[in-house]
């Protein structure tokens, strides 16, 4: 047992809980899964959408991001994207970054970055598709 | 840690890594990579939501000749990510992990990958023509 046993106000068990191996990996490798099986779908059909659009005018794409289906399905792509590439990246930083405070700044500054960029596209896709 | 007298495995700097173990870090690779276009798709949406102007300079530097390059890369390197990650999520249910099926699906993510691009960037470039 530890030799410091007192001068703390953590017990015991505040010690020791969370030191094992078992933490949120198993939301972490679900939640990298559903995003995936969620964006397989959505990429084919951006990438079938983005070809037919190559070269368009403005108002061409305007009026498709503005179709019934289109913003709700954008919506959800960048949610999915975004969150399925923050996973991603926290998985490649813990791997390769072994300084304690490096790792965890850029996992910060990955997931912060995440959410700006999330929130720019879908507020972009809503600015259109709710604009006159 | 460095210099423990234990057997490291593999040494990356003398190892011929094998076809399987080649498309995983290109695996991570494409993804890292794929966070970049990302950023580019978010860029995009906030153009059109900027209006015409910024909508036409972003189009201009994705048809101009380095502009196509990197969409032919961002291509490629999604339709890879998204054929590996299908064969990722059968080898999570449980198939395909046999030495044999593992290196042809292999061989078909790669042709899939090449086929995806070309395809989806030519038939984009035909689309939008020599314009800009």
């Amino acid at each position: 047992m530890s030799a410091h046993s007192g001068n703390s106000l953590k017990t015991r068990l505040g010690r020791v809980r969370g030191l094992g191996a078992a933490k949120e990996g198993a939301a972490h490798w679900w939640a990298q899964r559903l995003t995936a099986l969620a964006l397989v779908p959505l990429m084919l059909w951006l990438v079938v959408s983005l070809v037919a659009l190559a070269g368009a005018p403005h108002g061409v794409v305007v009026a498709w991001v503005k179709g019934p289906v289109t913003a709700v399905l954008l919506v959800a792509l960048i949610a999915a994207l975004f969150h399925h590439l923050q996973l991603g990246l926290q998985v490649v930083v813990e791997d390769y970054v072994h300084t304690e405070w490096r790792k965890l700044a850029l996992i910060i500054v990955i997931k912060f970055a995440a959410v700006l960029a999330a929130l720019t596209g879908i507020l972009s896709v809503l600015r259109i598709a709710l604009g006159a | 840690m460095a210099g423990a007298d234990r057997p490291l495995s593999p040494h990356l700097q003398v190892y011929r890594l094998p076809l399987t173990a080649l498309l995983s870090i290109t695996h991570r690779l494409t993804g890292v990579g794929l966070a970049l276009g990302a950023l580019g798709l978010v860029a995009w949406l906030a153009a059109a939501a900027a209006g015409p102007a910024w909508f036409a300079t972003a189009g201009a530097i994705m048809g101009s000749t380095l502009g196509r390059i990197v969409m032919f890369g961002f291509a490629w390197a999604l339709f890879y990510h998204l054929s590996n990650g299908i064969r990722h999520l059968f080898w999570d249910a449980g198939f395909g992990l046999e030495l044999g099926a593992a290196r042809l699906s292999g061989l078909i993510v790669v042709a899939v990958s090449l086929i995806g691009a070309i395809v989806a960037v030519g038939l984009g470039c035909a689309l939008a023509g020599g314009a800009s």
